[in-house]
């Protein structure tokens, strides 16, 4: 994946095929430990031990439409990479938290990507799911949670255009303000 | 500066978009609405499924068209990713592989407004004799 918004998107895939109903999205930079932190946590059916020892094989996958499963592989490889780390934990029946930690100014961390687009199109492809996503810089952060805007459209839609496309400039416009 | 985008506008943008929306969009019937299915799992995303995605959700709003787009997983197609579902109402749903912003403009412009099929349709519907 080129950008870690890619890999973020692909992450939460794994959440929605697990049936969870809320996905903690976080995003972490440390500047003076120069630390690029990514948390994906959500509340879906987890892993037993014998699964989650085996998921960061590329030849592993619960789908059947094909033989390999490179999503957890790849960020595994980047993080790493990247002067970094993984770390997956799960706990059958209450979820998974998946954390990437990445050298922030190393010179093979994959840049950012458009995060407030994938977020926007996360929670308006699954209306049924909700999503939280913190960034934080240092000691500001900005929280977007899809629970507050579901309150305020009310019968309108996630999936609708107009509200992707307002949800992904607040939250482009909101973490650039973030210091 | 520009006053940062904030939930309280969005409750303003609500009240004009409560008016404008469709019955349609509102209506808990997706069967009825032209919908988009943008295969992205890993092999999807590697290949540029996001890109094809902002595409259709950005011109399908600016072209007037009333329809949704929403993600699916793997069909099974990797080679042939970026792929992409198309369902018209009452028909049944078409795939095309190897989708790019240019294929996407071409499956709006042709297959969505004129019901006109496109080239790189990967068959995956059809019925076999020994079926029917």
């Amino acid at each position: 994946m080129k950008e870690i918004a890619l890999h973020i998107m692909d992450i939460v895939q794994n959440s929605v095929s697990a049936g969870a109903t809320l996905v903690n999205i976080e995003v972490i930079e440390k500047n003076a430990e120069d630390r690029f932190i990514v948390i994906i946590s959500d509340n879906g059916r987890g892993m037993d031990k014998e699964v989650i020892n085996k998921v960061t094989d590329p030849y592993y996958t619960t789908r059947t439409t094909r033989s390999v499963g490179m999503g957890i592989p790849l960020l595994k490889q980047n993080a790493e990479q990247a002067g970094g780390s993984f770390t997956i934990t799960s706990r059958q029946g209450e979820g998974t938290i998946v954390t990437s930690i990445f050298g922030h100014s190393h010179i093979d961390r994959p840049p950012k990507g458009d995060i407030p687009g994938v977020v926007s199109i996360l929670a308006g492809s699954n209306p049924e799911m909700d999503f939280v996503y913190r960034h934080a810089i240092d000691a500001s952060e900005y929280v977007f949670d899809t629970r507050e805007v579901k309150k305020i459209l009310e019968d309108v839609p996630l999936s609708n255009f107009s509200v992707i496309k307002y949800i992904k400039e607040m939250i482009e416009e909101n973490v650039r303000e973030l210091k | 500066m520009n006053k940062v985008k904030s939930l309280a506008d969005l409750k303003k943008m609500k009240n004009k978009l409560q008016s404008d929306i469709s019955l349609r969009e509102k209506s808990e019937n997706p069967e009825s609405m032209i919908q988009v299915k943008v295969a992205m799992a890993t092999c999807g995303i590697a290949s540029g499924a996001k890109d094809v995605m902002d595409f259709m959700i950005t011109n399908l709003d600016k072209r007037n068209i009333d329809a949704i787009v929403t993600q699916t997983g793997c069909m099974g197609y990797c080679y042939a990713e970026p792929t992409i579902e198309v369902r018209l109402p009452g028909q049944d749903p078409v795939v095309y592989g190897y989708v790019d912003v240019k294929k996407a403009d071409e499956i709006i412009e042709k297959h969505i407004k004129q019901g006109e099929l496109v080239d790189g349709i990967i068959p995956v519907n059809y019925e076999t004799i020994n079926k029917k």
